[in-house]
């Protein structure tokens, strides 16, 4: 399987491409397919894009509830970014932000009288770890058993789904709901466990720092480790990864297992940054994740699968999903659009390079074509 | 558990679990035929939504649940209309395409379903059909033949793949080009052609997956499936790539999902506990993933783009 996803990789990052080019042109032709959706449904497209754009970037409130909404779709791009080098598909995003969310729940609930300083890094480890195993699971299960991680990540996100519902309406369900409302939710967590405010009076608080900061850390992971080089030299050819005497299987282990951290980061950060500060479900996990579990493939893929690029794509698709709100007032087109726009984006991305290579293609014929004519020319 | 088995409640289960297995089994038979290409279709969730979506709006707008079937249909052929240009002309990576493929249907059906709909008016799908004389036998009767002709369709369909894929050209093509294609290029077999054909099909059930699902439920909703097209696609590995092998995951999904059903209904486990059980199939099937990846191979080109060179 590494071959395949090597060939793509380096035509989504590699130089030849003309750097960032093609994941813009992708999100401009979903943006033209999004404006004949919007005429089609007889809005606006340019009321309803200026709506949108305003209504993420427009000022310092919409700015920081963007950043805000960016911060799970970095981190989950960030686990992306981490697996995809090395060759493996981690589709389980969703499943690791909710394994991270229920083991950092469970350290709040049991050390809520533990000070602020300790216990807000200690959930968030909590977080690291409940993603760690929900990430490592697949991998031991692909490393040893050769089973398909996409597989494997899918039904693991059905677990956790349904582990979630069940502590919230069980073990770990508020005991007033249990006695009065049965919402499934926890009771209003420690307020030491409340991730602390970023100064400026908004609502940004340290998780949008902390996955910044892992950013860099993953960058660091990459490409100035050797278990970063192992990563991505499975990621080219496991083949020539093992010839070379490195540990494969163990690598893979470790790729998916740094990949749901992230994830189960985000998922600690999404409780306890929460305005609510509690865990609540609604049954579904794109309920509690929004589906950044898969958003973030978007964005990493939009980022070149670059942790540090991940940073300002994960911002830009932060911002239209937060935007789309407001373009669903101005225009009443829901935002759900932004959400099929975002798998456009996608396609457009995975599929951009066999479609530059046949426009070059088709130029370089050309050229020949004409200078044989002209070679005629002169000949004749 | 007494008041679970008796045979009234048995024969309720049985019935059911016929019913809720019959989307998984018509996506899980389309997947196969994909898969067998050595073509992965990781969004058939979505295309099982806009199936549903445009089955649903059908009925609404005609009241015929003919009509929304073939909308249905057509709506997943043109989905994989556009699978097949990106994973088979423009070669993209499979896996990745097909999440995105997912997101579109997602995004898109609940937008049309908000816009167009808005709330949840429920619609009449197909009436059960009895069939003669079988449905009058007691107990047996109930569980297997007072369907939706939908359900008889899509249990029929399994024998027809498993002729198609087995026992006609096609099918040796559709073999031959899911497990050495460039062997079978050297042969004079279109891969193009052969791969395009069974994504058309694939997706083609996809959309009537959901539009059964649909018509079936009497209603739609923002992500409708729940995932159901993600679990046909484990069934897949869980059949070992063989209809036969598709339809007994598919009936086991759905038996367990009718029994945890029974079980609330009848109070024998609390809601809580119910999500439990309602992990059983997913544990399930990774641990026949793990007993099948050491005895069964899959298709050997599944996932690879075929390029023939130059």
């Amino acid at each position: 399987m590494g071959r395949w996803l090597r060939d793509r990789i380096t035509h989504v990052t590699g130089p030849q491409l003309a750097g960032p080019l093609v994941p813009v042109v992708a999100v401009l032709a979903a943006f033209l397919i999004g404006a004949l959706m919007l005429l089609a449904l007889g809005a606006n497209p340019l009321e309803g894009y200026s709506a949108l754009f305003e209504g993420a970037f427009g000022d310092v409130d919409a700015l920081a509830d963007t950043a805000l909404k960016s911060m799970p779709l970095l981190l989950v791009g960030i686990g992306i970014c981490i697996a995809f080098r090395a060759s493996v598909i981690n589709i389980g995003g969703e499943g690791q932000m909710i394994a991270g969310a229920i083991v950092s729940t469970l350290v709040g609930l049991g050390c809520g009288d533990l000070p602020r300083p300790v216990l807000v890094p200690l959930v968030l480890v909590g977080g690291l770890v409940g993603g760690a195993t929900w990430g490592a699971i697949p991998g031991a299960l692909k490393a040893y058993s050769g089973v398909n991680e996409i597989l494997s990540t899918i039904m693991l996100n059905i677990v956790a789904v349904q582990l979630m519902n069940f502590l919230l309406r069980d073990a770990i369900m508020d005991p007033y709901e249990r006695d009065h409302g049965r919402l499934p939710q926890t009771q209003r967590l420690s307020q030491n466990s409340d991730l602390p405010l970023l100064p400026g009076g908004t609502r940004l608080h340290i998780g949008v720092l902390v996955a910044v900061g892992m950013a860099g850390l993953a960058y660091v992971l990459l490409w100035r480790t050797s278990l970063g080089y192992r990563i991505r030299a499975v990621g080219h050819s496991s083949a020539a990864a093992r010839y070379a005497g490195m540990p494969v299987k163990r690598t893979i282990v470790a790729a998916l297992t740094f990949s749901g951290a992230m994830c189960g980061l985000a998922g600690a950060i999404l409780v306890f940054g929460s305005e609510s500060h509690r865990f609540v479900t609604d049954g579904s996990s794109v309920g509690f994740t929004g589906s950044a579990g898969f958003n973030g493939i978007v964005t990493a893929l939009f980022g070149g699968l670059h942790p540090l690029w991940t940073i300002p794509s994960s911002f830009f698709f932060g911002g239209l999903q937060f935007g789309a709100n407001a373009m669903q007032r101005a225009v009443q087109v829901p935002a759900a659009l932004i959400v099929g726009l975002n798998g456009l984006v996608v396609i457009f991305v995975v599929s951009s390079d066999r479609m530059r290579r046949a426009v070059s293609e088709s130029w370089g014929q050309g050229r020949e074509i004409a200078a044989a004519r002209a070679a005629d020319r002169t000949g004749s | 558990m007494s008041d679970f088995f008796t045979i009234a409640s048995l024969v309720f289960v049985v019935g059911s679990g016929i019913r809720l297995a019959t989307p998984f089994l018509l996506a899980g038979l389309g997947e196969t035929i994909g898969q067998r290409s050595g073509v992965l279709n990781l969004g058939v969730d979505g295309v099982m939504l806009l199936g549903a979506f445009g089955a649903y709006w059908t009925i609404l707008e005609t009241r015929s649940p003919v009509a929304g079937i073939l909308v249905g249909i057509a709506v997943g052929l043109a989905m994989g209309l556009l699978y097949g240009v990106i994973t088979v002309t423009l070669r993209a990576e499979q896996g990745i395409s097909g999440i995105g493929i997912f997101l579109f249907g997602l995004g898109i059906s609940d937008l049309l379903f908000q816009k167009k709909v808005g709330t949840p008016i429920p619609i009449r799908g197909f009436d059960d059909l009895h069939v003669p004389l079988l449905a009058d036998i007691p107990k047996v009767g109930e569980m297997f033949f007072q369907h939706s002709v939908l359900v008889y369709v899509a249990f029929l369909l399994v024998p027809v793949v498993a002729f198609l894929l087995n026992r006609t050209t096609f099918g040796l093509n559709v073999r031959a080009v899911g497990e050495n294609p460039a062997a079978a290029d050297s042969l004079g077999v279109s891969v193009a052609r052969v791969r395009y054909t069974t994504i058309l099909l694939a997706n083609g059930l996809a959309g009537l997956a959901g539009a059964v699902l649909a018509s079936e439920l009497g209603i739609f909703q923002q992500n409708l499936t729940n995932g159901q097209g993600f679990i046909a696609i484990a069934l897949v590995y869980f059949g070992a790539w063989r209809p036969v092998g598709v339809m007994g995951g598919a009936l086991l999904f759905g038996l367990v999902s009718a029994t945890v059903l029974q079980w609330k209904t009848l109070g024998l486990v609390s809601g809580a506990a119910s999500s439990l059980t309602a992990m059983a199939p997913a544990v399930l099937t990774i641990l026949a993933l793990v007993i099948i990846s050491r005895t069964v191979g899959q298709p050997s080109a599944l996932t690879r783009p075929f390029d023939r060179g130059h």
